[in-house]
């Protein structure tokens, strides 16, 4: 099924120790261009981690990490900006790489914050800094995105829009997405393959397989199914991944 | 031309300020005045040792600079000294070590006056080939690593996660610093170096709204400065060093004015 060159980024058995404590350790995933790969798991369960091992962020790992891209966009959890820095949304736009004006232009309008442009960054609210961080990350037509919580602070209607959107943008690059995000209903609606880590990855592979794994459901409770259900009665398909359903 | 002392002055002077507008911005955003501060006083014992082997000044000063941040890279990895004062202690002991030097000395005759607070008639040809020959050098390997240090300046991990490689920009950044420092100490003296960095980039900022402006303004705040304060000094027969401080806080103190109309016009 995965050719070698459609794959962007590829760990093997990844794991990172800081202060002598695995934050997270065996994880095995693979990303390929055009697919949707989606980290869950609880809070702590190094899910941030893996994103930063895969981006190669860390460098003293155990297993080891295969990148095949350098055009890469990021997302970051956190990020902490300091303000001394005179900074516009547009020079923020130009961080990493040199982009043409449409781009950004492009970018900014895709997630709804063109208006922004010449804003000092301080002067944003949460969800609005968070929508300028993603139009950075697409407008470098990347052919790796990591977003880890990409809608973070993001009303409502607007979560909704963006998700769409980071579909969309799959489809139109073909890149490929490395998506860490605690909404479960958006995870199994829109991802091609789910990882679900605990510190070390507690089952993977499709939607489908992930919801009816018993870990999953013990770490997410029995909600975490209904949302499978509801999802399976809207549409009518199921993602089948041949012979690899696992039966617990 | 070159033969009048002052016009040697100015023309260093300018040269100067040209170097120190865009890399003090680093050094404001980065939050590095104290590590600047640290190199500068370093670079007495750069010049005794100069004096000792009779070599060139500034390129003894580059050398202890750049040896004095390895040996802070160092001790910030293998000690669990907090970083300040792992820069007081390196700053203090190489100004001490650098003057019980100076006491061995005795067969030449030190005007430390000069050294600490620059001298503008010790600015000679010489100096001003090493200033702008170094000076162009500094800026034209900082335009290389430009977009990785600005980038890992706003976020570090955002620099490396897209390929910038921020590591060593930083590396190369230190360098950048020490030779800023070698080229500028017989000018503003070394006590008053990390002020040519920081006063014309901390006006800047204050009428500035992106980092391009805020560079320009500070190129301009120091050349504004260098004239201002060596006219001055030749006026009221004044140390350069302090003349072109005093100059460049008076430019800072006027920019205050325009942060409260922007205030003003918020509201």
């Amino acid at each position: 099924m995965s050719s070698e060159n459609s794959t962007l980024v590829k760990l093997n058995n990844a794991g990172f120790k800081q202060n002598d404590k695995w934050l997270v350790e065996g994880v095995s995933l693979t990303v390929e261009k055009g697919k949707i790969v989606t980290l869950i798991g609880p809070n702590g369960s190094g899910k941030s981690t893996t994103a930063k091992i895969a981006l190669g962020i860390y460098k003293n790992i155990e297993g080891s990490v295969e990148k095949y891209t350098n055009k890469v966009g990021y997302v970051p959890q956190k990020i902490s900006i300091d303000w001394t820095l005179p900074l516009r949304v547009y020079d923020f736009m130009l961080l990493t790489e040199n982009i043409k004006d449409e781009s950004i232009d492009e970018a900014l309008t895709l997630t709804g914050v063109i208006h922004l442009k010449n804003k000092n960054l301080g002067n944003l609210s949460g969800g609005e800094f968070q929508r300028v961080l993603i139009a950075r990350a697409i407008s470098k037509k990347p052919e790796l995105l990591v977003l880890d919580e990409p809608v973070q602070g993001v009303d409502y209607t607007g979560e909704i829009a963006l998700y769409e959107l980071i579909k969309r943008i799959s489809d139109t690059l073909n890149c490929g997405i490395l998506l860490i995000s605690h909404d479960l209903h958006t995870v199994m609606t829109a991802t091609d393959h789910v990882v679900c880590l605990n510190g070390h990855v507690c089952c993977s592979g499709s939607p489908m397989d992930v919801a009816k794994n018993n870990e999953y459901k013990t770490l997410f409770g029995e909600q975490a199914s209904q949302i499978l259900s509801v999802y399976e009665h809207k549409h009518d398909h199921v993602h089948s991944d041949k012979g690899e359903i696992k039966k617990n | 031309m070159f033969d009048d002392f002052f016009i040697r002055a100015l023309i260093a002077g300018l040269g100067i300020a040209l170097v120190t507008g865009p890399l003090g911005c680093f050094v404001v955003w980065r939050r590095l005045s104290y590590f600047g501060d640290t190199l500068a006083h370093s670079a007495l014992l750069g010049v005794t040792l100069a004096y000792s082997f009779e070599l060139n000044i500034a390129l003894s000063v580059f050398i202890i600079s750049s040896l004095i941040a390895l040996i802070l890279i160092q001790l910030q990895k293998k000690t669990n000294l907090p970083g300040d004062a792992l820069l007081g202690l390196l700053a203090h002991s190489s100004l001490a070590v650098g003057l019980v030097v100076i006491g061995f000395l005795t067969f030449i005759r030190f005007d430390i006056m000069g050294l600490l607070f620059g001298d503008i008639l010790a600015v000679t040809t010489d100096d001003l080939i090493i200033i702008w020959t170094g000076g162009a050098l500094i800026l034209l390997v900082l335009k290389l690593i430009w977009k990785p240090l600005f980038a890992s300046t706003v976020n570090y991990e955002l620099a490396e996660a897209e390929g910038l490689n921020p590591d060593r920009a930083k590396a190369i950044f230190t360098i950048l610093m020490a030779a800023v420092i070698a080229i500028s100490i017989k000018m503003v003296g070394l006590l008053l170096i990390t002020g040519m960095l920081i006063i014309p980039a901390a006006m800047a900022r204050n009428i500035s709204d992106s980092p391009q402006k805020m560079v320009i303004f500070s190129i301009i705040g120091g050349l504004l400065s260098v004239v201002l304060g060596l006219y001055s000094s030749l006026e009221f027969n004044t140390s350069s060093g302090p003349s072109i401080i005093a100059a460049s806080l008076v430019l800072f103190i006027l920019s205050l004015f325009k942060i409260k109309q922007s205030i003003k016009l918020k509201n």
